[in-house]
């Protein structure tokens, strides 16, 4: 279980969250799939250093959610936005907002691990050499501290000029993770990144993200509760687009205030 | 019955069956070719026959069967043939290569069995190649240096041949070397100053200093040309110094200067070995060496360079348009009626019938581009006309819009089959669109595109229709690359192995000489177009394995 005297918000805390711990807020997000609405008025602040989790059942918007964050949704064509979301006091849908440099600074892994069809070290200073860096002093130090980051550098350091298909799907997974703090971030989205993986992987992969958060802000999607209630400080549950609870983990999952919330983890759907 | 038939077995041999139909075709067609072509360089036994027709004359014809047909009695009795008395249906008659095309009135020739009396094989008959009139079939008799006969043993003869050939072809070469060399550099200097002249005419900037030195320039090349004449002379002279006497089948005594003879062979003294070895020396005469008698003798050398040089230039030009075409189809249109519009647009051009680029080519290419670029860079050669011609870079440019759509379609195909979640790695990472395009798109889809320029060039390189209008001539004199500034030449015409043989085939003042050399040349253009294909499949795959990535 959860280690509760590592927290220092405390569940009640988190709507009181200082402008200095909040690495996101959230603020009346609405969005829409040409018609369709996917998300309702969803409100939250995220603290700094800390993961958070969004769970709920498949269709709920919690992927959605989570591509708003970098603006992932821009890519699909019929999709609309409304409301805020503040990175550090700057809404990053306005208009003054470069895409790519947001990007560079909220990372994100995806559910299949999706390494280039490149070396490991070219994967991971790949985002490095987009921003003009090619000192290759600089890029083996940001690639080994990167793969050390990453928890990967001890089984790739003497491979990595070889293809990154060569890596098995939790490698790869872990490469993908280190290619994403490679660029330095301050919040790093993983989008249910060990639900293409076995067990064992999976269990690498959740060690890791308790180490991330020492230096990231993580925001998690995942389907798995267990999986929510081990490495996440907070929990944010969504049902059909809403946001209906939103505290910290031990309080959501051992006394939920809402009735979906309590029906939900108990395993009464979804 | 109705089991076997729900089994699915009669399915899967008719989808065998299809198959191996298409198969046979395909090896049925290699074979036959094949054959036929690569079999005219295997020195024929030459056989001597005596010959008595139904009015008891006789005679001796010396020559290669070239071919064999049965044909009905019946069909020569009609024909008003008598002294039929043998049995059976029908006859046997053979077509006999004679050669000697200025002593005799046919060089091929078909005899009936029943007129040939004796069959041997011609021992000791030589075989001459020249430079016209085709082979020569005789015995040797004499070798003149001059007008003077050598006193040689019979014996010794070939060896002195031999040798006194070599001497003229040397000389020959040297010839040549100097009329494409010096003298033709001297030719292409002295255009270039009177081009140079008339421009500055044109401009109306020539000055009497001016004409003075293009007259001492071109007094001076006047020279060295004429100093060179006087070598080239000297070396044909030379060439033509011995002559070699030859008895041909009727007992005539025949002279001939060596400096048109180009090899001689003795077919029935050869040991297997040797016929080998002068079949893989004829295959590479004919592949490396220009033609000659209005294209029924000699090799196909410009052909081949004018076919490869033509497919490349063409992969250069349509790779990049196809490409960047594909890309903004692909990535930037939008998704609409229009963009789809295009795309059906795009696809039926690769149904145009290719007849039809070939006048829009001529059209649009030769007169109206090249028109203007004359007027523009070259005005000083008109009434010439410099680009404003068929040319090797029209018909390159011709073809380039033929096969625009197959690379347009698999460009796009290519891209459309490139996971989405590699994009979105990309892009998270803080890449922009065109960063992620060229970072990662592009190189993975590359396997794609080099299978459009497969399709393109084997499309491109079978093609003759449109080029006989926009650049394609029976003999060119020179190639599009040479040693004279500025070494590419894109207005040039240019020969190509389809036209090739269309021309040898159906063009032909001598039909049965020239059909081996269809069957040759046919092999050969498909050899030349599977070699283009070989190289291109190999560099892609060498791209697949590089960008494996998550196809599987």
């Amino acid at each position: 279980m959860i280690d509760l005297s590592n927290l220092n918000v405390k569940g009640s805390d988190l709507s009181a969250l200082t402008a200095d711990n909040t690495a996101l807020e959230i603020k009346n997000l609405n969005l829409f799939y040409g018609e369709k609405q996917a998300l309702y008025n969803v409100s939250m602040k995220i603290p700094k250093g800390k993961v958070t989790a969004f769970i709920g059942p498949s269709g709920c918007g919690k992927s959605t959610l989570l591509r708003c964050i970098n603006r992932m949704n821009d890519l699909v064509e019929i999709c609309r936005v409304d409301g805020n979301i503040e990175l550090q006091g700057i809404n990053i849908y306005d208009k003054s907002v470069d895409v790519a440099s947001l990007r560079r600074r909220i990372g994100m892994v995806f559910q299949r691990p999706n390494p280039f069809p490149k070396s490991i070290y070219e994967n991971v200073v790949y985002g490095l050499r987009l921003q003009g860096i090619n000192d290759r002093r600089t890029l083996d130090e940001a690639c080994e501290t990167s793969l050390r980051g990453a928890a990967l550098w001890n089984e790739v350091k003497d491979r990595l000029h070889d293809n990154a298909f060569g890596l098995s799907g939790g490698q790869q997974q872990r490469l993908v993770i280190a290619r994403a703090i490679a660029i330095g971030p301050e919040v790093l989205l993983l989008d249910e990144p060990t639900s293409a993986l076995d067990p064992i992987s999976t269990l690498t992969i959740e060690e890791l993200i308790t180490e991330l958060k020492k230096k990231f802000t993580v925001v998690i999607v995942t389907h798995n509760m267990q999986q929510a209630a081990r490495v996440s400080d907070q929990t944010a549950f969504m049902y059909m687009g809403k946001l209906i609870e939103y505290s910290d983990t031990n309080t959501l999952f051992t006394s939920p205030k809402q009735k979906q919330t309590e029906d939900y983890i108990t395993g009464r759907y979804g | 019955m109705g089991k076997w038939f729900k089994s699915g077995t009669p399915w899967i041999w008719m989808t065998g069956g299809a198959v191996s139909l298409s198969l046979i075709a395909v090896i049925g067609l290699f074979l036959l070719i094949g054959w036929r072509g690569l079999s005219f360089f295997w020195p024929a036994t030459v056989y001597e026959f005596d010959m008595q027709n139904e009015q008891g004359q006789k005679s001796v014809l010396i020559g290669e069967i070239y071919d064999t047909e049965d044909v009905l009695k019946q069909q020569l009795l009609d024909a008003g043939v008598t002294g039929l008395d043998n049995e059976g249906d029908s006859l046997q008659r053979f077509l006999i290569k004679i050669g000697n095309r200025e002593y005799v009135d046919l060089d091929f020739q078909w005899i009936l069995e029943t007129i040939i009396k004796d069959k041997k094989i011609a021992n000791d008959i030589v075989v001459f190649e020249r430079t016209k009139n085709g082979n020569f079939y005789g015995y040797l008799e004499a070798i003149n240096e001059g007008e003077q006969k050598l006193n040689i043993e019979k014996s010794a003869l070939v060896g002195e041949l031999n040798k006194r050939i070599e001497r003229a072809l040397e000389f020959r070469d040297k010839e040549h070397g100097l009329l494409t060399g010096d003298i033709g550099r001297i030719n292409y200097d002295l255009d270039r100053i009177r081009l140079n002249k008339r421009k500055l005419e044109l401009d109306g900037s020539l000055t009497p200093q001016k004409v003075a030195e293009f007259a001492a320039q071109s007094d001076s090349l006047r020279a060295e040309y004429l100093a060179l004449e006087n070598e080239l002379f000297d070396y044909r002279d030379q060439a033509k110094r011995d002559s070699v006497v030859v008895k041909d089948m009727t007992g005539r005594l025949v002279t001939m200067p060596l400096s048109y003879i180009l090899d001689f062979y003795q077919p029935n003294d050869m040991s297997f070995v040797e016929k080998v070895g002068h079949w893989f020396h004829q295959v590479y005469k004919f592949v490396s060496s220009d033609p000659r008698e209005a294209n029924t003798e000699g090799g196909v050398f410009p052909a081949i360079f004018g076919t490869v040089f033509m497919v490349m230039l063409m992969a250069v030009i349509v790779t990049p348009f196809g490409v960047v075409a594909a890309i903004y189809l692909h990535e930037y249109a939008g998704k609409n009626n229009i963009t789809k519009f295009i795309r059906i647009a795009v696809i039926n051009l690769a149904g145009v019938p290719s007849i039809v680029y070939g006048v829009f080519g001529l059209g649009f290419f030769v007169y109206i581009l090249g028109g203007s670029i004359d007027q523009l860079l070259y005005p000083e050669a008109l009434p010439t006309p410099t680009f404003g011609s068929p040319g090797v870079l029209w018909s390159a440019l011709t073809l380039a819009i033929l096969t625009l759509p197959v690379v347009i379609v698999s460009t796009e195909e290519g891209l459309s089959r490139i996971p989405s979640t590699l994009r979105e790695g990309s892009l998270a990472l803080g890449a922009t669109k065109s960063e992620t395009l060229w970072r990662i798109v592009i190189p993975m889809a590359s396997p794609a595109i080099m299978t459009g320029l497969i399709l393109a060039v084997a499309r491109a390189a079978g093609e003759v229709a449109p080029l006989m209008l926009v650049g394609v001539v029976k003999i060119a004199p020179t190639l599009p690359v040479d040693g004279n500034f500025p070494f590419l030449h894109l207005d040039r015409k240019f020969m190509h192995l389809g036209f090739h043989i269309y021309d040898v085939g159906f063009q032909s003042p001598n039909v049965e000489a020239a059909r081996p050399l269809v069957y040759a040349t046919s092999f050969l253009l498909v050899t030349v177009i599977i070699g283009l294909n070989l190289a291109a499949i190999s560099i892609r795959n060498n791209l697949r394995e590089k960008y494996r990535s998550l196809e599987h």
